[in-house]
Formats: C-alpha cells, structure tokens, sequence
C-alpha cells in the first residue's frame, strides 16, 4: 500500500456560473496525505472547501486533474471513505442503534438470505449488534440508543453520525464542518472527543472547517485554501489555491489549554493574515508550504517537493 | 367568542364541537316535524323514525332476493375500493423511482404530469366501452383518477430526500436497490401513506361515479336506484353510513401513522 492514501493531482474545478461562463473554484490543487494524518482545511466562506471534499469523497468529479485514493482514481464515493456533514447524516426513521448498524447490515445484504438461511441472518444480526453497540459505547451514546436521532442534543447526533461513519472502519474519514452547529460548549468538547478517538486508532481523517481555532486545534497538519493572492505576474486570483500548508507540532494529548499559548495564536495570526484576509494578497511565490507533504505536480515530472 | 387570545374551558373544549351537529339535528327534525304536520305523506324530509325504520329495513331484513341490501352493498363497494387502494401503491413505487433515478425521471416525470391533467370521469366513456360495464372499469376509473396524485407525490417527497442522506448511504455500501428500497422509501412512507389518505375521498368520489352508471350492487348503485323512487329514508341513512365509513378510515389510518412512526414530524 502506498504511504499516501489520497492524493490530488493537479485539480481545477470549474462550475457553471450563468450564461455560458464558467467560474474556477478550485486552481490546479495538489496534495498528498499520508496514512494516519488528521488533516484540517481551513479557508474563508466561498473558498471551495467543501468543493475538494466533495471531489475526495467522489461525489463530483474534478474539471481537470485527478483525484486518487490508493493511486486508483476516485469514481462514485464508497465504502472505503466515511462521511460525516453537519446535517442529514443520521436517518430520521432510525434508532441511534438502527442507525449505526445501517452500514453492517446494507454490506451484508441480500434479499433472500432472511428466508433461505433464516439462522446466519439472526446470527448476523446480533453480531452487527454487538459491533454497534461497541462503537455507541465509544462515543457514549449506548444508553441513548434507542432513541430517535430527534431525541438528541446537536452533539449527541453529531457523535453518533461519527459512530456510524467508523463502524464501517473505512480508510479515510471525511467531515465537512461537523460542529458548525454546535453552540461553543458544545463544539469544544466535540473536538477533545474526537481528538480522542484519532489518538486512539491514528484514523485518517480530512476535516474541513471555517473555525481557524478549531483547525489549528485539531488537526496535525493544516492546509489554508484561499482565493485571496495575486498570480505571478500580478493579476488576480483564478480559483482558489493552497496558500499555506503547515504542520501543527503541539503533541497529544492535546489539552485545551493550548489555545491560549503563544505559539497558538501566532499560528493562528499569520494565518488570519496570509488566508483570510481578503485585502492582503500574497503572491504565489510566497505561499509558506513548509510541511513535509507539501507537494506540485507536474505532468512531465510528476511530484514536485515545494 | 371573537378574541384570539384566550384559554377556553373543559366544558366548551367537550361541548363546542358537538354544537354543530347536534344544531343540524334539531333543525332537520323540526322541519320534519313541521313538514309532516302539513302532509302527513311527505316523502322529502323524512322524519327520524322513518330513517331509523329505513336503515333497519336495509341492514336488517331480506329484500326480494334474499339479501341483506346494506351488506350486499357495502361488501361490493369495500371490494373495489380495496382493489383501487391497492394500486395506489404501485403508484407509490412508480413515484418512488422517478424521485431517485435520474432517467426514469426524464421518461415519466412530464408524461405522468400530463396525465394527471385528464379529468378521470371524462375518460370514463372510453373506459366503458374497453373494459365493459364490469368491476374492472369501475377500478380503473378509481387508478386514473387518484393514482396520477400518488405517483407525483411521491415522487416530489422521493427527491426532497436530502442529497447528504443519498451520499451517506453510498458511504455506507448502499446499493441503488437498497437506496431505493431501504433508505427511500422507509423515510417517505409515512407522508405518503398520509397523502393517500388525503385522496381516500377522491376514491370514494370515483367509486360512487363508478357505480352509479353501472353496477348490479354497491352503495352508490343504491343511492341512484331508490332515487327514482324519491326514497328519502334509504338515501339518507345510506350517505351517513358512507361518510362514516370514510371517517373511521380516514381516522384508522391516522393513528396507525401515529403510532407506527414515532419519529414522523420531528426535529
């Protein structure tokens, strides 16, 4: 198995912006992410974040470039990339238990199993039971799960659309501004939590937020999208590119405090600055690519280290 | 009586709803009772021990051929409307899959909505003359009138399923089958369980058209037979045991989608 589970080769993506014209979101975006990486992408609203999400996860398909998982380009999304949204995760007509178990079950299906082979299909079925129940235990919802996801706090859903998502075990978990809902509380525990279950089992995870805080916090590599620099010869953005790229070194256990330090809000300053900042354009040349995955890539050459 | 803000009391919460009927009661006998005083043959406004006396006959005693008529003729409408009610959920499934597959989306969607535009009762000629006078164009006059509604419903609920949900299951190794049938249809089942008991009344509408053309049995057949006869003391019983019926249908499957889905209208 290659070292880097999902890579970006060169991806532009355009959408269709009215009368014929169309707009570039996304401008020639490569990355590599190694196994076990908790990578976070942060950028201001509009950025394309949940764009290169969605182009990992396999739901859209990039204009230009290719998107690859394990060096196979990504076609539908699958199995093997688990997905967690800030709503409509959980099925409403489920159980919390139901609901995680909904993956085991649809893996394992078959239309006449339940008539022809009756007992492997019971046995089965206490099986998925115990996996889920192991996974709602994790997360701490096994009391709750026989509820209803509306019988749920905003981060009891959010906890146990991650259990749903996990129990399949799949490669790379993806989440697209999961917390964006919660009050403050709420979202800070969120995030120690799933800080927990990453330094647990070391899950690939891509996270994609708007929260700078929340980024720098959680992941151990932040990657800054941003359609705020000015192109070599000077003229203005087209898509957004990856401005920074940079590793986060404070190790785990991660404690909250960290958010106070010095080193914390520096990072977080110069990122303000260099990303999000619509009136202060960096040039290309500027970019800080200092992680050691920073990566170009070139048709001729293939990957280029920046 | 004419301010918003206010908590009415137990006595008006039980009394008030039953005012109306039973002011619709009163004013029936008395005009009755006056009408009777003038003529004592009066056949229009039957008075109530007429109806009482009507509805006895037809429900309890044999007619010429031996038949209890109120049965006879509620087995054979009960009949058809089960069998219309049953293809409703084809309807169902028709819908069902123009809401999720793209293509069979393009191929019916327009078709379906076109459809729907034909008034029902003005194919009914047609439906005669294909079918005959037989139980099968009564059901199909019920299929076309109602199904169209279903099918379209079904579908606008099918694709108002959040794309995130379609998305998840493929995470979650769905296969299009399973979409379709295990995370679909599940969660829209309940709303159009209740859109098809909205339309129960289309298809009681269409049963008593269907029946009042051409039938042997059925309680809109009866109504328009004793019609000739100005047989106010049958009609009348006759309709309220077609309303009621439709009210304890209407209110079974309200509390069966009550009770079943717990989770239905919530968050």
């Amino acid at each position: 198995m290659p070292d880097h589970v999902v890579k970006l080769e060169g991806v532009t993506h355009r959408y269709p912006a009215g009368r014929g014209q169309m707009r570039t979101v996304l401008s020639e975006i490569s990355l590599r992410i190694s196994r076990g990486e908790f990578l976070t992408i942060v950028g201001p609203t509009g950025c394309g974040k949940s764009t290169l999400l969605r182009l990992v996860l396999g739901s859209e398909r990039p204009s230009e470039g290719k998107v690859l998982m394990n060096d196979v380009q990504i076609q539908e999304p699958d199995r093997n990339r688990g997905i967690v949204f800030q709503r409509y995760s959980l099925y409403e007509n489920r159980t919390v238990r139901k609901n995680v178990m909904l993956g085991l079950e649809l893996e394992q299906f078959s239309l006449f199993d339940p008539y022809l082979r009756p007992r492997l299909c019971r046995r089965r079925r206490r099986e998925f039971m115990i996996k889920a129940d192991e996974y709602l235990e994790r997360v701490g919802l096994l009391e709750h799960a026989d509820k209803y996801p509306h019988q749920l706090s905003g981060g009891m859903r959010q906890r146990a659309s991650i259990a749903q998502a996990m129990v399949m075990q799949p490669e790379v978990l993806l989440m697209d501004e999961p917390f964006g809902a919660l009050d403050v509380g709420t979202r800070e525990a969120m995030q120690v939590f799933v800080l927990e279950q990453w330094r647990r089992d070391h899950q690939t995870v891509i996270f994609v937020t708007h929260d700078l805080e929340e980024a720098i916090f959680i992941g151990s590599r932040v990657i800054v999208l941003s359609q705020y620099y000015s192109e070599d010869d000077g003229s203005a953005a087209q898509g957004s590119r990856i401005v920074k790229d940079a590793q986060v070194l404070w190790p785990l256990p991660r404690p909250t405090e960290v958010k106070h330090t010095r080193e914390f809000n520096e990072l977080m300053n110069s990122i303000r600055r260099e990303g999000l900042d619509p009136t202060y354009l960096q040039s290309i040349r500027e970019f800080d690519l200092s992680h050691g995955d920073a990566v170009s890539w070139n048709e001729d050459l293939g990957w280029e280290k920046r | 009586m004419f301010k918003v803000n206010v908590q009415p009391g137990r006595i008006a919460r039980r009394a008030l709803p039953l005012l109306p009927f039973i002011i619709l009661v009163i004013a029936y006998m008395v005009t009755a009772q006056i009408r009777h005083h003038e003529n004592p043959k009066d056949k229009l406004v039957p008075t109530g021990k007429q109806l009482v006396d009507g509805f006895r006959r037809t429900a309890f005693e044999e007619d010429r051929d031996d038949e209890y008529r109120l049965w006879v003729d509620t087995l054979a409408s009960a009949r058809r409307f089960a069998i219309g009610v049953a293809f409703l959920f084809l309807g169902v499934i028709f819908g069902l899959h123009m809401g999720t597959l793209p293509y069979a989306e393009l191929m019916l969607y327009r078709f379906t909505l076109f459809f729907d535009k034909i008034p029902a009762l003005a194919i009914l000629p047609i439906l005669f003359i294909v079918f005959g006078l037989g139980e099968v164009s009564k059901v199909a006059l019920i299929v076309m009138g109602v199904m169209p509604t279903i099918i379209l419903d079904t579908y606008l609920r099918a694709k108002a399923v959040p794309h995130e949900q379609i998305t998840k299951a493929l995470t979650l190794k769905a296969s299009n089958f399973e979409i379709l049938y295990r995370i679909v249809l599940p969660k829209i089942f309940p709303k159009v369980l209740d859109t098809i008991r909205l339309n129960l009344k289309a298809v009681f509408l269409f049963l008593i058209a269907g029946e009042s053309l051409a039938a042997t049995a059925g309680l809109g057949y009866r109504i328009f037979v004793v019609r000739r006869y100005v047989a106010m003391d049958i009609i009348i019983p006759y309709v309220i045991w077609i309303s009621l019926l439709a009210f304890l249908t209407d209110l079974g499957v309200r509390i069966w989608i009550k009770k079943r889905y717990p989770w239905l209208d919530k968050s």
